[in-house]
C-alpha cells in the first residue's frame, strides 16, 4: 500500500485504524476512494495496455465529487427511452461547468447516438428531472427470468 | 441406454435464423474495417451511417486504430496461430487483438480446436496464479448459515464470494453475514451481493460487498435495450462503481440473445465478441462470460462447449480478467458437466468459476451451479490428479466444524450488538448442511435485520466496531485493514484478488509470463503440497495403524517348525507373512480369524482336518499354496494372504497353476471361504467338485482397494524372513 493514500476525507488511510473507530472518529467519506488515488491508477491501466480502464478511471475520479443520488440519476437518465437529446445534452453541459469534463463528453456522444438509434425519449413528453430512483427499472434480477445474465 | 441421465438434456438442431449455431453463422459479417481520417468509418461490413449503438461505442472507444491495419491484415490462421504459440509473448497478441474488430476475433477464436483454446488460456489468461469464486446463498437469506458458509468458501480458498437473496430486500443482511463469515475464515476474500444496481451500488458504497459482475452486456442493440441498458449506460454504471473504489466486471455470454430470441441470425460466438469488445470499450477490467445462464443453450448445439471457452480466452486476449462461467448446471449427465469444465481447470483462469455452488444445490439462488458443494472433494481430487491450482485447498473437517460454528457466533453476536436481531441457532447453523436442516427459522426477523442496516445506513465501520465490543479484535482488525487495502485502488485493476496477506494479484503485480514448458504459473512447493494433500490420502503407516488397532494377541501362536503330514485327510492352509501378525481383517472386511475358522470348518465338514501353516519366505501366494501342499498328507492345500487372496493348490502343480482361486479378494464371503475349505477338503479326497467362483462386481474395485493393497503387501514384505522354515501355527486361539 502506498503511504501516501488518502480517503476521499483527506485523511490518510494509514490513520484509519481501530483506535480511531473506537473513538467513533471514521465517517463514511473515509471510506471513499480519492480521486487523485484513480488517477495514480489510470496511469498504471495505461501503461498495462488498457486506455479504455484508464479512461474509466479518469471519468470515476471525476464522479468522486457527485453525490450517490445523482450518479444514479445521471445512470438513469442515460438508459434507453428516458432523456430526450436536448435533455441529455443539457446534462452534458451542465456536468462540463461542473468540472466533470469526461462525463460531460461521455454524455454527449449518447445525446448524438441516441437520436439516430431511436434510443432517446421523444422530445414531445415531459421534460427530464427530477429523474425517477433508477430501483423503479432495476435490472432483472437473479428472480427473474432471462434475459439478465444473473450470476 | 435410454436411461442414462444424459438423455434428460436437450440437443437442439442447429438453426442459424434462431442464433441456435455455435461458432459461424452464414450471416455473420466478414471483418473489415476501413479507418479515414483517424475515423472509423465501415467496421465488419457496415458503414459508418449504419452502425447500431454497440458499432459506434466500439469503433469509437474500444479499437486501437495504430495497430488495427496490422492487426486486420493478419490472416486468421496467421493470427490464430499466435494465440496458440508459446513463444510470442502475451503482450504481443494483447497488442494486436486491441486492433482486432469483433468478426476479426470471432473467426479467429472459430480456428482454434479444445488443445489449443487449453493452451491459448494457459498463455494468455492476465493474473499467472489462478483462483475460483463461490456462491453463498441459501433460500430464507439465513444470516448464520450465510456466514458459515461464507467461512466454509473462505476455508476452501476461493477468494470471491458472490451472494444474492430469494427476497430483494434481505440483500443488505447477506452481504453483512458473508463479509462476517469470510473474514472469520480467512482475510482478504471479495464479496459481492447480487442485486438491482442501486442496491448494488449503496452496499458497495458502505463498504459492505466490494466488488460487483451483474452489469450485462448484450450482443444486439435490441436485446440491449430490452435489458433497459445502452453503452452509454452501462459505461457511465463502471465509472459509478469505480468512483466508489469498487471493482467491477461486466457479465455476458453465449445464449442471452437467443433466450430472447433476438440473435439476428448471427452466431453466439460473433454476438459474444461484440459484447467482449463493448466491455473493453467502455473500460471494464474484466467479464464473466462462458454461457453463464446461457450455458446450456451453447451446449445444446455442435461444438457448444468449444464456444464457451472460446468466449474466455476472447476475454483474454483483450487484456481483460475472466471469470469463465462454469456456474450453471448444464447437464444432468456427470461426464458432460465434467468434460464442460475440465479444460479450464487444466489451463487455469482468472477465476475458474464465475461461482462454483459451494452450498447445497437447492440452496443457490442463482440456480445450481456447474459444480455444487457436493462436487467439491471430487474438484480436490482433479486438481490433484492433474496437479494443477484450481483455487481450493482441503481444510480439516474438524477445522471445518470449528470454522463455522465461530463464524455463526460472530454473526449471531454482531446482529444481537447492533440490535438487528436476536438469533440462537449458532449450532445448527454450524452443523447444517443446508437450509433445510434449520427447521423454522425467523425470516422476518432477517428482513428486519436488512431494513435496519439500509436505514440506519450502517456501514462497515459499524460492523468493525461490533466486532470489536462483541471481543473479536482480530476480525475487527482483519476488516479494517480491507478496507484500507482497498482504498488504495490497487484492485480496480485487470484481475486482481487479494491474497491471505493482502497483497494484490493483478495484471500488474503478478503478470502471466508462461511462454512454453518450464514457464509460467507453478504452485509454490507448499501450495503443491496443498493441492496434494487431499484427506482421502493414506500410507502404510495409516494402514498399519488401523490394522494394530484389530489386534487379537496370540492369535496364530508359532509352536515350532512345520513338518510334512502323513494322513489323507492332512489339509494344510497356508498363510502369508504378516497375516495374523501385522494383517489382521482382509479387504472384505471379515478378519483373518473368522476367515480361518470358515476354511476350517469347510474341511472338517467334508471330513478332512486342517492345520495352519506360515510361510515367511515368500509373499507370493502361488509359492505359499504350493509349499503348503508339499507339507500336505492329501498334497492339498489352502494359501491365503492377508488381504483376503486364496487359492487351492495341489504338490504337483507349478507356482502360477492353481485348482481354484480367490482373485478379487474384497468380495470374497465368508460362506465362500468355507466353501473353497469343502472344496479343497474335496481335491484331496480325489472329487472333482465344482469349483468356486469369483464373486464378480461392477465396481471401481481397483480403483477402491489398490492403494490398501499397496500397503498390505509393503506389511507383508516387511515380515518376509528369506529362506525361514515354514512355522505350525496353533490353533487355539481360533477355537
Amino acid at each position: 500500500m502506498n503511504n501516501e493514500t488518502r480517503a476521499l476525507s483527506g485523511r490518510p488511510v494509514d490513520d484509519l485504524t481501530l483506535d480511531a473507530v473506537r473513538v467513533s472518529e471514521v465517517g463514511l467519506a473515509d471510506l471513499r476512494i480519492h480521486p487523485q488515488t484513480l488517477e495514480r491508477q489510470a496511469v498504471i491501466a495505461q501503461q498495462h495496455g488498457n486506455p479504455q480502464l484508464a479512461a474509466n478511471l479518469r471519468r470515476a475520479a471525476e464522479l468522486t465529487e457527485l453525490p450517490d443520488e445523482e450518479v444514479l440519476a445521471i445512470y438513469e437518465a442515460l438508459r434507453p427511452g428516458r432523456s430526450s437529446a436536448a435533455e441529455l445534452t443539457t446534462l452534458a453541459g451542465s456536468l462540463a461547468d461542473r468540472g466533470l469534463p469526461r462525463n460531460a463528453a461521455l454524455v454527449a456522444e449518447a445525446a448524438e447516438v441516441y437520436v439516430r438509434r431511436r434510443l432517446a425519449r421523444a422530445a414531445a413528453t415531459s421534460s427530464l428531472p427530477p429523474q425517477p430512483p433508477a430501483s423503479a427499472h432495476p435490472e432483472p434480477g437473479p428472480s427473474s427470468p432471462p434475459p439478465a445474465n444473473s450470476r | 441406454m435410454d436411461a442414462q441421465r444424459v438423455n434428460l438434456d436437450g440437443f437442439a438442431a442447429p438453426d442459424p435464423s434462431l442464433g441456435l449455431v455455435a461458432m459461424a453463422a452464414p450471416a455473420d459479417p466478414a471483418p473489415s474495417l476501413v479507418v479515414n481520417n483517424g475515423r472509423v468509418v465501415e467496421m465488419d461490413g457496415v458503414a459508418e451511417a449504419d452502425f447500431d449503438s454497440l458499432d459506434v461505442f466500439i469503433a469509437r472507444h474500444g479499437l486501437d486504430l495504430d495497430v488495427a491495419a496490422e492487426t486486420m491484415a493478419l490472416s486468421d490462421t496467421d493470427f490464430a496461430r499466435l494465440l496458440v504459440d508459446p513463444f510470442t509473448p502475451r503482450a504481443e497478441v494483447v497488442r494486436l487483438t486491441a486492433g482486432a474488430t469483433p468478426a476479426k476475433l470471432a473467426r479467429v477464436l472459430a480456428l482454434l480446436r479444445p488443445a489449443e483454446l487449453t493452451m491459448a488460456m494457459t498463455k494468455l489468461r492476465a493474473r499467472r496464479t489462478p483462483s475460483n469464486q463461490a456462491h453463498v446463498t441459501n433460500r430464507l437469506d439465513d444470516p448464520l448459515l450465510l456466514a458459515a458458509d461464507a467461512a466454509t468458501a473462505a476455508a476452501f480458498g476461493f477468494r470471491e464470494v458472490e451472494t444474492t437473496v430469494p427476497v430483494l430486500a434481505d440483500a443488505p443482511s447477506n452481504a453483512v453475514a458473508c463479509l462476517i463469515g469470510a473474514t472469520v475464515a480467512a482475510p482478504g476474500v471479495l464479496i459481492q451481493c447480487s442485486v438491482e444496481e442501486a442496491a448494488e451500488l449503496e452496499l458497495g458504497m458502505r463498504g459492505l460487498t466490494s466488488y460487483a459482475e451483474t452489469v450485462s452486456l448484450y450482443g444486439t442493440e435490441q436485446v440491449f435495450s430490452d435489458g433497459d441498458d445502452t453503452p452509454w449506460s452501462k459505461a457511465f454504471l463502471t465509472s459509478a462503481y469505480a468512483s466508489r473504489g469498487m471493482k467491477m466486471r461486466v457479465s455476458s455470454g453465449a445464449g442471452a440473445e437467443v433466450l430472447m430470441a433476438g440473435a439476428e441470425a448471427k452466431s453466439m460466438l460473433y454476438l459474444e465478441s461484440r459484447c467482449v469488445a463493448l466491455a473493453r470499450a467502455i473500460g471494464a477490467q474484466g467479464v464473466q462470460n462462458g454461457g453463464i445462464d446461457g450455458a446450456s443453450v451453447a451446449a445444446s448445439v455442435p461444438s457448444g462447449l468449444r464456444e464457451l471457452m472460446a468466449e474466455n480466452v476472447m476475454v483474454m486476449a483483450r487484456n481483460l480478467e475472466s471469470c469463465s462461467g462454469n456456474d450453471a448446471l448444464m447437464s444432468e449427465s456427470d461426464m458432460r458437466r465434467t468434460s464442460r469444465t475440465l479444460p479450464i481447470v487444466l489451463a487455469g483462469s482468472d477465476f475458474v468459476f464465475s461461482g462454483f455452488g459451494s452450498i447445497q444445490r437447492y440452496d443457490n439462488m442463482f440456480g445450481p451451479s456447474n459444480f455444487n458443494a457436493e462436487d467439491i472433494d471430487d474438484f480436490l481430487a482433479m486438481q490433484r490428479d492433474w496437479g494443477v491450482d484450481g483455487g481450493l485447498r482441503t481444510v480439516p473437517p474438524g477445522r471445518l466444524l470449528d470454522l463455522r460454528r465461530e463464524a455463526a457466533q460472530v454473526c449471531a453476536d454482531v446482529y444481537r450488538y447492533l440490535g438487528l436481531a436476536d438469533f440462537s441457532h449458532v449450532d445448527l447453523a454450524a452443523d447444517a448442511a443446508g437450509s433445510k436442516d434449520l427447521g423454522e427459522t425467523d425470516t422476518l426477523a432477517v428482513l428486519g435485520a436488512a431494513q435496519a442496516i439500509r436505514h440506519r445506513g450502517l456501514t462497515v465501520v459499524d460492523i468493525v466496531a461490533a466486532l470489536d465490543e462483541c471481543g473479536y479484535p482480530e476480525y475487527a482488525e482483519r476488516t479494517l485493514a480491507f478496507v484500507r487495502a482497498r482504498l488504495a485502488g490497487d484492485y480496480l485493476q485487470t484481475s486482481a484478488i487479494f491474497d491471505e496477506q493482502l497483497s494484490v494479484l493483478s495484471l500488474v503485480t503478478d503478470p502471466n509470463d508462461y511462454a512454453g514448458p518450464g514457464t509460467g504459473y507453478v504452485p509454490a512447493p507448499a501450495r503443491q503440497a496443498e493441492i496434494d494433500a487431499i484427506r482421502q490420502v493414506r500410507g502404510v503407516a495409516d494402514l498399519r495403524r488401523s490394522q494394530s488397532a484389530l489386534a487379537v494377541p496370540g492369535l496364530l501362536r508359532p509352536v515350532g517348525t512345520a513338518c510334512a503330514g502323513t494322513s489323507a485327510r492332512d489339509v494344510v492352509i497356508g498363510v502369508s507373512p504378516a497375516l495374523g501378525a501385522d494383517v489382521w481383517r482382509c479387504l472384505s472386511g471379515a478378519s483373518v480369524a473368522d476367515v480361518l475358522r470358515e476354511m476350517l470348518a469347510g474341511l472338517e465338514e467334508e471330513g478332512c482336518v486342517g492345520r495352519v501353516v506360515r510361510f515367511p519366505a515368500t509373499v507370493d501366494l502361488g509359492q505359499i499354496g504350493l509349499a503348503a501342499a508339499r507339507l500336505s498328507g492329501s498334497g492339498i492345500a489352502i494359501g491365503l494372504q492377508g488381504k483376503g487372496t486364496a487359492l487351492i493348490h495341489r504338490r504337483d502343480l507349478a507356482p502360477l497353476a492353481n485348482l481354484e482361486l480367490y482373485s478379487v479378494a474384497p468380495s470374497v464371503t465368508l460362506e465362500l471361504y468355507r466353501l473353497l475349505g469343502a472344496n479343497a477338503a474335496r481335491h484331496a479326497k480325489g472329487a472333482t467338485p465344482d469349483p468356486a467362483r469369483n464373486p464378480y462386481s461392477d465396481e471401481a474395485i481397483e480403483a477402491r482397494y489398490h492403494t490398501t493393497v499397496i500397503a498390505l503387501m509393503e506389511l507383508e514384505r516387511a515380515r518376509v524372513v528369506p529362506g525361514a522354515a515354514p512355522v505350525e501355527l496353533s490353533l487355539e486361539g481360533l477355537l
